[in-house]
């Protein structure tokens, strides 16, 4: 993908849609003021406009900026999306968050992004203050640090299993469709990983896995799903979830999250990008995302006319944990 | 009817982070059906008395207060 050549198109058109007065804002990617961390950024003027990128390095899911807006701010919204955040856009339709007309959705196929951890994770004790693209690489600059990363090799969990490179709803595409839809990982392969363990082992895989967990509420809150105004955590009367760092209340927590996102999740890893302690929550949602699938044939955010699985039944569903 | 995709859902979730099979019950019965709950109470209650007392999700508020 050329990055650079996407970056010039979503400016053109940013700039274009902001001087005729077809949107009152384009909600993009900007240069990060650290390497691998572009932020979300609201271009209000087409000069504003002319920050705009698209590397790699995307990871926020900006669907979840447009719940955030206060009522009536704004009319309608420009948006750089690629196929996670039109799967989230998608949902939030669904969930009356959002109207189709608000929208104006500059499309653009998602190479996958990179997984920062896992570039740091490479060069451990070294301060990295560059990160360049060439071609299908990885620059990686810093005091003596000269190294060069397949980009193919430290890309995110979540996006080698991809089922939705292209946007699922668009208004303009900034390049090309990618061909293939899919990343090529089999999601079923990869999904719930301590589905083969045994109860023991798997609340010791469980357990290891959150133990890390500081609370600080960045997985919900990067999440284009938790739109609640008060959320279950936040809640002190009554208190649903206890506020120690207890691993009951920190479970608890992740349980309620995962299980809040059920059948709505995209697997857009949003949540493990933004994890300051590095927790793959992914073992836990993709549990949910995988019997949803399974048991109700349903994959989020693919038809803004498809009815969300927890929100219907059928009378043969399965029931054989009824007694 | 609702709650039959929740549940089925739910219960997944908890028995995958490695609550113990049988901890979880679920049962449908009908404010006609005393008999059925009577037994569904007792078999509930031996299931879980044979796993023990619960160590999973469960806080010792004396340790964290």
């Amino acid at each position: 993908m050329d990055f650079e050549a996407v970056t010039q198109k979503i400016r053109e058109i940013a700039k274009r849609l902001l001087s005729e007065g077809q949107v009152d804002a384009v909600l993009g990617y900007r240069e990060g003021t650290v390497p691998m961390r572009e932020r979300p950024f609201f271009a209000y003027t087409p000069e504003e406009a002319e920050q705009l990128v698209w590397t790699p390095f995307c990871c926020n899911n900006l669907a979840n900026f447009l719940i955030r807006k206060p009522k009536g701010e704004i009319g309608k919204w420009g948006i750089v999306a690629q196929g996670c955040v039109t799967r989230n856009l998608v949902g939030l339709i669904q969930e009356n968050q959002l109207k189709r007309e608000e929208l104006f959705i500059i499309g653009v196929p998602s190479p996958g992004m990179v997984d920062r951890r896992k570039v740091l994770d490479k060069f451990p004790g070294k301060t990295i203050s560059q990160v360049l693209v060439e071609g299908e690489e990885l620059v990686i600059k810093g005091p003596g640090l000269d190294e060069r990363l397949d980009m193919k090799t430290v890309k995110r969990d979540n996006c080698y299993t991809c089922i939705q490179r292209n946007p699922v709803i668009v208004d303009e595409m900034a390049c090309d469709k990618a061909e293939n839809d899919s990343m090529g990982g089999d999601i079923d392969k990869m999904a719930a990983p301590w589905e083969s363990l045994d109860p023991d082992q798997r609340w010791q895989a469980f357990y290891d896995n959150f133990k890390d967990c500081i609370r600080c509420y960045a997985c919900r809150d990067a999440c284009p799903l938790c739109y609640c105004h008060v959320c279950f955590v936040d809640e002190s009367q009554p208190q649903w979830c206890g506020k120690t760092q207890d691993f009951a209340d920190v479970a608890t927590f992740h349980l309620l999250r995962a299980f809040h996102c059920a059948g709505r999740c995209t697997d857009c890893g949003a949540c493990e990008s933004a994890c300051p302690v590095g927790i793959k929550m992914r073992r836990l949602t993709s549990k949910i995302e995988k019997d949803i699938r399974q048991m109700y044939g349903y994959r989020p955010g693919l038809e803004i006319e498809a009815t969300p699985p927890m929100s219907v039944y059928k009378p043969n569903d399965p029931e054989d944990f009824i007694k | 009817m609702f709650a039959r995709r929740r549940f089925a859902v739910l219960k997944n979730l908890l028995e995958y982070i490695g609550l113990e099979p049988g901890r979880l019950h679920f049962s449908w019965i009908s404010s006609a059906e005393a008999e059925k709950f009577q037994r569904t109470a007792q078999e509930v209650v031996e299931a879980v008395r044979k796993l023990g007392p619960a160590k999973r999700l469960i806080k010792d508020i004396r340790k964290v207060a």
